[in-house]
């Protein structure tokens, strides 16, 4: 197999784009899609502060190392869930990155904001884990960035993740998940800052083999609390239909951007008001954060 | 061939001198769900490994969104 640009020997074959790259070819095409992301939403500028949310894993680190690279000024900013190992051996991964790019990083632990781990919000709340530590996060994540006066956070969402999002909202017609569903979110209040995903053209295996070439040592291990996840279960599924009819993840995801998710935006906007509790924004009296916060120190208090 | 396997991790003894797509086959594997590895570099589907060979199918998938 040939790379489509110097005819080399090729590194990985992009079935969905009938080419294969070499591994310095792949590279420049995995950073002109990260390029036109940013472009074509406007994310953000060059003289804007990017906080980037890290995990550990490729794709997170893959998308600091892009933005690093393409010199936007960024910091990092690393959610400790307390998922036992897992968290320890994926926050070593983020400090290694962090100190061998020159790059600030903040950490901030789950526990000391709502109260408790992950493991331990999720035999509280009795729903899958994947709901408190989503909630948890996207809060801490604005909250962070409003802390450090940072317009924009940043997060390594890839093509594969937003197809099955959207696969996930409309076997149930969420339809009130759909129109929120974008690889740029505006922010609509002062108190809630722009969410961008400049991976959002790129695949999961794509991410992956970027990280390879690029020697970025990433967590290879799997969430625990993600087996059996609803969401895994529609990656699979998914990944059939793209293995039958390559570029079927993409048509499915472009296509509702750009021609089904216009019909699902509301005719009037949400009202967002500030959480009497905390003051961050949300649609109703108490945040849903502070509501977690709760539940899980009633609980740990008994 | 050794072929080393992720979560969990283990690794499984096939016949090489075959294809990497033909060894992703008879594992039951989709080529879009893994990076296949031998050494320091990725391989494509329709490179050979031999039968000393050892390579890893690292799977892409990360995941549990909300």
């Amino acid at each position: 197999m040939k790379c489509r640009k110097c005819g080399g020997t090729a590194t990985l074959e992009l079935r969905r784009h009938n080419a294969a790259f070499c591994a310095t070819d792949f590279v420049e095409f995995f950073r002109n899609q990260v390029r036109e992301a940013i472009r074509k939403h406007r994310m953000f500028t060059r003289e804007e502060r990017v906080l980037v949310a890290v995990s550990g894993g490729k794709d997170s680190l893959a998308l600091w190392d892009v933005l690093i690279d393409e010199g936007y000024v960024t910091t990092g900013l690393y959610l400790d869930l307390g998922i036992f190992d897992y968290s320890v051996e994926s926050r070593a991964r983020c400090e290694a990155f962090a100190a061998r790019r020159h790059v600030p990083l903040i950490i901030k632990r789950v526990s000391d904001e709502v109260g408790a781990p992950v493991p331990v919000i999720k035999q509280v709340t009795r729903r899958p884990p994947c709901s408190g530590c989503g909630l948890s996060k996207r809060y801490l994540m604005n909250r962070a960035a409003l802390e450090e006066d940072i317009p924009v956070v940043a997060t390594g969402h890839n093509l594969d993740d937003e197809a099955a999002t959207l696969f996930g909202s409309v076997m149930h017609w969420q339809t009130d998940a759909l129109p929120r569903q974008s690889p740029a979110l505006p922010s609509t209040h002062p108190k809630l800052v722009r969410r961008v995903k400049p991976l959002y053209r790129l695949s999961e295996r794509e991410t992956a083999a970027f990280a390879f070439i690029r020697k970025i040592d990433y967590i290879v291990e799997e969430c625990p609390f993600a087996v059996g996840a609803t969401s895994i279960a529609h990656k699979q599924i998914l990944d059939r239909m793209e293995d039958a009819s390559p570029g079927a993840k993409h048509n499915f995801l472009f296509g509702f951007l750009e021609k089904a998710r216009p019909a699902f935006e509301r005719a009037q906007a949400v009202e967002l008001q500030e959480c009497a509790r905390c003051g961050q924004v949300t649609t109703s009296t108490v945040c849903a954060f502070c509501k977690l916060s709760d539940q899980v120190k009633r609980a740990t208090a008994r | 061939m050794k072929v080393l396997l992720r979560n969990p991790r283990r690794e499984v003894t096939v016949a090489g001198n075959r294809r990497v797509k033909d060894v992703l086959r008879e594992l039951d594997i989709l080529p879009e769900t893994v990076l296949v590895i031998r050494g320091d570099d990725l391989v494509t589907p329709d490179q050979l490994v031999r039968d000393d060979d050892t390579i890893e199918l690292r799977p892409v998938m990360s995941g549990g969104l909300s």
